[in-house]
């Protein structure tokens, strides 16, 4: 897969802070999640994307497009929700996405069009006549959402997307997310501190710490391998119940209280373990995929002494 | 219709040209003034002059109403004339970018809209452009769009190749008109991006005119010179208005509201101090309109 945003020695300083550190890499997911903890440069690497921060040194590629001299190109591929709010409280929403609309380039009729389209789309259709600055949190949240979409970005940059949420507003902007996702149409990156929400929403993630790539993982393969590795918990197994699993191709390894940990090669089913065991007299009490959560990685990578791939 | 009611769509329809994106700013300002009864009236207000000026000089070249009034001319229709259009006409456009000016930047600083402006295929530079040329354009149509009317009416009754022969007027409405309203503006812009607060932007829009020169005033009368005049806007408009129209300089010369204070002050003086005072302005919006705020 072509990559979406490739990273060059990237680095960004303030002053004399050097608030991004030479970051390589290559981001090629459908919906990147962007993590670490408060100060580890998330924003900055999204404000330097899209243009508002010079890069001190290297640069950075958005579809094969460079930061530093293609500038307003790269604009023109990418939808916006900042953090915080961003709005103009005295015009009325679907005036406010038709604008933004039309600034990203769209004709004044489509701007329209796609101003109200988007409004009803996030949930906002009997309010797109109010004027922003009468909108709830919630609420201020989808009007981002709607203004980020209604030029049909080709990649969408989601800063903290569930910021003040209350659960069921989180639950459906967590759902808007996953229906842009899975449209296929965008990609997208979500910066959250929220572990929960790019763990449900993203197939990619990059974690930062202190500026720099602290890890890097494809979600997807981590899950596809996990189905892999299997914890038992059984009764009565001994020597001759490991070696038969052995002699099925499985790798294993056991442990006091008749616990086991397993590695299943391709083309062997957890049900051929059964009928191994019911062979045997053993009894399989449990069986878990063992499964390396996000929290897992983050906490890996967080352990990692300065930064670090 | 609804693309987006069940699913989100992509776009792939046509886009505008680049370069005429900064008009969409001033379409909007403008959809929002013609809302406001206030801003609708006033500027019916700022055409009650030019017109009051085109019968004027309607009536100097109507011989039956000179004979009616049993007089040989009614006003004399020279530099001096225009000149005083274009003060009038140009107080009438300080007063539009007090009101005006200050409720272009501070709103979406205050609502920290600048990221989704400029997170769009849309620089700095067109942003300012585009506020700008709200001011620019409402400016333009009470300054020297009506005094160059007034010209051509004034040229067209006059005949005698009188057009040509008074071209210098017409530059000097033209080029006078734009100094100031450019200054204006740009003032406008950055007070307006520097505070918050539209009333108090307004506010100071208003200190810098008249405090400046009552502080440019005490200059003059503590160190007894008259450079403080370089303070005073309505000197130094004033003062590059009669050069331009080629008028003698002495105190009190110029047009209405913009009177020239004294003529110690080199001309050229006057105008470098309007250019570093533009220079400011400018270096002011540059550091207020970004994406994000640095903090060092």
């Amino acid at each position: 897969m072509s990559s979406v945003i490739q990273l060059e020695n990237l680095e960004v300083r303030f002053g004399e802070r050097v608030i991004l550190k030479q970051l390589n890499g290559s981001l090629s997911g459908r919906a990147i999640g962007l993590l670490g903890p408060n100060g580890a440069g998330k924003s900055t690497l999204i404000n330097t994307l899209l243009g508002f921060h010079q890069p001190a040194a290297g640069t950075a590629r958005i579809f094969g497009k460079d930061i530093r001299t293609e500038a307003k190109a790269v604009r023109s591929l990418i939808g916006y929700m900042p953090e915080n709010d961003s709005f103009i409280a005295s015009m009325t929403g679907v005036h406010f996405v038709r604008l933004m609309a039309e600034l990203s380039g769209l004709p004044s009729e489509q701007a329209m069009e796609r101003a109200h389209e988007a409004f009803f789309w996030v949930g906002l259709g009997e309010a797109r006549y109010r004027t922003l600055g009468t909108y709830s949190l919630g609420m201020k949240q989808m009007a981002k959402l709607a203004q980020a979409i209604a030029h049909g970005p080709k990649l969408l940059f989601l800063d903290e997307p569930t910021n003040g949420l209350d659960p069921p507003a989180r639950a459906r902007m967590i759902q808007l997310i996953q229906e842009i996702r899975d449209r296929g149409e965008l990609h997208l990156i979500l910066s959250s501190h929220l572990l929960r929400d790019v763990e449900e929403c993203c197939d990619e993630v990059l974690i930062l710490k202190d500026g720099r790539i602290a890890a890097s993982c494809n979600l997807e393969e981590e899950r596809r391998a996990n189905r892999k590795f299997l914890e038992l918990e059984t009764r009565g197994a001994n020597g001759t119940f490991t070696s038969a699993i052995e002699q099925l191709g499985c790798e294993a390894a056991a442990f006091p209280n008749g616990r086991m940990k397993l590695v299943m090669p391709d083309g062997v089913e957890i049900r051929q373990l059964y009928a191994l065991a019911a062979e045997q007299n053993v009894q399989i009490r449990r069986l878990n995929h063992k499964r390396d959560s996000l929290e897992d990685i983050f906490l890996k990578a967080m352990e990692v002494p300065n930064g670090g791939v | 219709m609804a693309v987006f009611k069940h699913a989100y769509k992509g776009y792939d329809g046509p886009l505008t040209p680049t370069w005429s994106r900064f008009l969409i700013l001033p379409r909007y300002a403008f959809e929002q003034m013609r809302a406001s009864r206030f801003y609708s009236i006033f500027f019916l207000v700022t055409m009650l002059a030019p017109l009051v000026f085109a019968l004027m000089i309607y009536l100097e070249h109507n011989l039956s109403a000179l004979k009616m009034l049993r007089i040989d001319s009614f006003i004399e229709i020279n530099a001096r004339f225009f000149q005083n259009f274009l003060g009038w006409q140009s107080m009438m456009a300080f007063f539009l970018a007090a009101f005006v000016g200050p409720g272009q930047i501070s709103p979406d600083l205050a609502n920290n809209a600048l990221p989704l402006y400029l997170a769009r295929p849309f620089s700095r530079n067109e942003y300012v452009l585009g506020k700008m040329s709200v001011l620019l354009i409402l400016m333009s149509v009470m300054t020297w769009i009506p005094g160059l009317l007034l010209y051509i009416l004034q040229g067209t009754l006059e005949g005698n190749g009188w057009l040509i022969h008074n071209l210098r007027i017409a530059l000097a409405i033209f080029f006078g008109a734009w100094i100031w309203i450019l200054l204006l503006s740009l003032l406008a812009l950055a007070l307006s991006a520097w505070v918050k607060w539209k009333p108090m932007a307004g506010g100071l829009l208003f200190g810098v005119f008249f405090v400046a020169a009552g502080f440019g005033g005490a200059i003059n009368g503590i160190m007894r010179t008259q450079w403080g005049n370089l303070l005073n806007l309505s000197h130094l408009i004033g003062a590059v208005w009669t050069s331009l129209f080629e008028q003698p300089m002495h105190r009190g010369s110029g047009a209405v509201f913009f009177r020239v204070h004294g003529t110690d002050v080199p001309i050229w003086c006057c105008w470098v101090s309007l250019l570093v005072i533009c220079g400011f302005c400018l270096f002011l919006l540059s550091k207020k309109i970004r994406g994000a705020e640095v903090v060092r």
